[in-house]
């Protein structure tokens, strides 16, 4: 029990109003494994993250006009006549790929330990619902300061949907509000745009409904047998969430204040031009591994489905994954092929950026095939014949034997 | 969640724990008196009675100090950046050509957002407005300090009282009258009835040459 729970006047109003004892209990005295590594942070970064994009963004707002004859002059006046209106777009924009760093980051932990297994498959989806979210919200941010890359980003995008057999022209129209992206298509992009962050915000509480109600797992896997096995959230880990906060910052202001346009493209300092496509287009870095794929099918239907499908398997993971061990440290064949697809999608993010000529195209198809085989043939098969390392007694024993983190891999003895 | 407490211990005699303590029994709460006599026992276990100031609590205090310092700077953009924007600023002063206005002709240019009156008096106007005994107005204030050449008048044209715009050549003194609660202005622009504290303002201006003027 916090000590502020002892106090006369806060009984009096939790007994009316429990918010201050839902705090205690979700944020204070929760029990958290004790031996949670670092790659745990990045839940509470991805929060942070999201915190930094809606604030920012809000502020934006005020000074944008959604408007094709105007958004682009307004952004550049946000740049140039706005009070630290330049600070509040480049940390948007920056906060977008540092938001993508720290949920990618947040996704293959849960990969390497097994996050999704149950009892958590329900946290898992609604994880990947958050992930699809940002992406959607990150494509349509993207297109507001009408540029170059902007518009043509727009008209790619969208072109996707005409793929689709029968209904593909006529969803493409209803989509752009007209016969090409034009100012109905911005708006929408605008107000849908300011909409899908809350609607994450709403996501992000479900997301840790089910964490708490499944409990965190862990680098070892397996579930706390009793108290010795946790300790209370605050101080332990709100400290060190504090502290991924501050490293996070540090970095985050390296990009803001002496690389604010490293992530960018210059072509989107040009205003949109209906008639001009630039020579190479290319979408933002946490796109680029699903442009890969989608460019190694050479076929419209067939590219827009791989690309849908690279994170719909996802979705099936806690199935397709037939390892009853959680965590990679016990994993020996898994962890390797848990590596290769790290390097995978390096590897399709590299093929992404290039344009699809030459050598790309192969390495791009090759990779292509090793991301579905790694998750539908390479998965369910180790699971099967792989032989993990023998499981510690507890979480405790493991953290007193000095292995608890499992992070050097090898896993208790 | 649930915490036992020892009825038997005894109560640490501090005064204002108890003072406290007895506040909340006066605002009952809805909980029980057993709930209510708990709270009082934890409180009084719990009083701050002389407690050592350890390493953690300064540890505390300044990570709490440098968190606000931290949030007092990055709040800082987030307020400046409602302030008036440079392109705003820069459309702070405007020139206007007076050259076209005849005289007993007024024109109402935009200045920062705000309707201007320009108005080139006619003598007889000029002569009403010098006329006026100054135990009379309601904001005394002499013609010749409202306008620094007596034919133009320039005034931001804003009713002192709440914001509406006045209309010209009307109201009682053949001024500006204001519809939205009745303020009357006379040919100097002061209020001479209604509910309007003060004058319509004058704005900075100079004349750069005979018939052009610089407001702002």
């Amino acid at each position: 029990m916090a000590d502020f729970m002892n106090n006369g006047l806060v009984r009096w109003f939790d007994r009316r109003l429990p918010i201050l004892s839902w705090t205690n209990h979700h944020l204070i005295d929760y029990p958290a494994p004790r031996n949670l590594n670092y790659m745990w942070n990045f839940g509470s970064l991805a929060g942070i993250a999201l915190v930094i994009q809606i604030v920012t963004g809000i502020v934006l707002a005020m000074h944008y006009t959604p408007h094709a004859d105007m958004a682009f002059d307004s952004v550049e006046r946000i740049m140039r006549d706005v009070d630290y209106g330049w600070l509040m777009r480049y940390a948007h924009a920056n906060g977008a790929s540092f938001f993508f760093i720290v949920v990618y980051l947040h996704v293959f932990r849960g990969l390497y330990y097994g996050s999704y297994k149950a009892p958590r498959e329900v946290l898992w989806w609604i994880g990947l619902v958050i992930l699809l979210t940002m992406m959607a919200t990150a494509f349509m941010g993207y297109v507001l300061p009408w540029g170059q890359m902007s518009f043509w980003a727009a008209t790619v995008i969208t072109n996707l949907l005409s793929a689709l057999p029968f209904v593909g022209e006529p969803l493409v129209e209803w989509v752009w509000g007209g016969f090409s992206v034009e100012n109905p298509t911005l708006v929408r992009f605008y107000a849908l745009h300011f909409l899908l962050p809350f609607v994450i915000v709403g996501l992000v509480g479900l997301h840790l409904w089910a964490l708490h109600h499944t409990k965190s797992g862990n680098p070892l896997g397996i579930d706390a047998t009793g108290p010795q096995d946790s300790i209370r959230f605050h101080p332990y880990y709100t400290i060190k969430d504090a502290f991924g906060a501050g490293m996070f910052l540090l970095v985050f202001a390296v990009f803001l204040f002496y690389a604010p346009n490293y992530l960018g493209h210059p072509d989107n300092y040009i205003p949109a031009d209906p008639l001009k496509t630039p020579a190479h287009i290319v979408p933002e870095w946490y796109f680029l591994p699903f442009y890969a794929i989608l460019r190694a099918i050479p076929s419209k239907l067939g590219g827009a489905v791989a690309m849908a499908l690279s994170i719909g398997i996802l979705f099936l993971l806690p199935w397709l994954d037939t390892s009853r061990v959680r965590s990679a440290a016990f994993r020996p064949v898994f962890r390797w092929f848990f590596w290769i697809l790290v390097i995978d999608i390096i590897v399709l993010g590299f093929v992404g950026a290039n344009p699809p000529e030459g050598a790309w195209i192969v390495i791009g198809q090759i990779a292509t095939a090793w991301y579905f085989l790694h998750f539908l043939i390479l998965l369910p098969l180790i699971g099967w014949f792989e032989r993990p390392r023998p499981l510690p007694a507890s979480i405790a024993t493991a953290v007193l034997e000095g292995s608890g983190s499992a992070s050097s891999g090898r896993g208790a003895r | 969640m649930s915490q036992t407490v020892n009825v038997r211990k005894p109560i640490p005699h501090s005064l204002p724990c108890v003072a406290m303590a007895g506040g909340i029994f006066m605002a009952r709460p809805e909980g029980t008196p057993e709930q209510d006599l708990r709270d009082f026992l934890i409180m009084a276990e719990h009083a701050p009675d002389a407690q050592e100031v350890d390493r953690r609590d300064f540890l505390s205090v300044a990570t709490i100090s440098v968190t606000a310092v931290g949030a007092g700077f990055a709040a800082w953009p987030f307020i400046a950046q409602w302030n008036p924007a440079a392109d705003v600023l820069a459309l702070a002063t405007i020139e206007v050509d007076l050259a076209p206005v005849a005289e007993g002709q007024q024109i109402t240019v935009s200045w920062r957002g705000k309707p201007v009156f320009i108005r080139h008096r006619t003598a007889d106007e000029i002569a009403a407005a010098r006329d006026v005994d100054m135990d009379d107005l309601k904001d005394p204030q002499p013609d010749s300090e409202r306008a620094l050449r007596p034919e133009w008048l320039i005034m931001v044209g804003i009713c002192t009282h709440l914001g509406c715009i006045p209309l010209g050549n009307q109201g009682e003194y053949h001024g500006w009258f204001c519809p939205c609660h009745g303020s009357h202005y006379d040919t100097s622009g002061r209020i001479r009835k209604g509910p309007a504290p003060e004058n319509l303002g004058i704005p900075n201006y100079v004349f750069t040459d005979d018939t052009t003027v610089v407001i702002g």
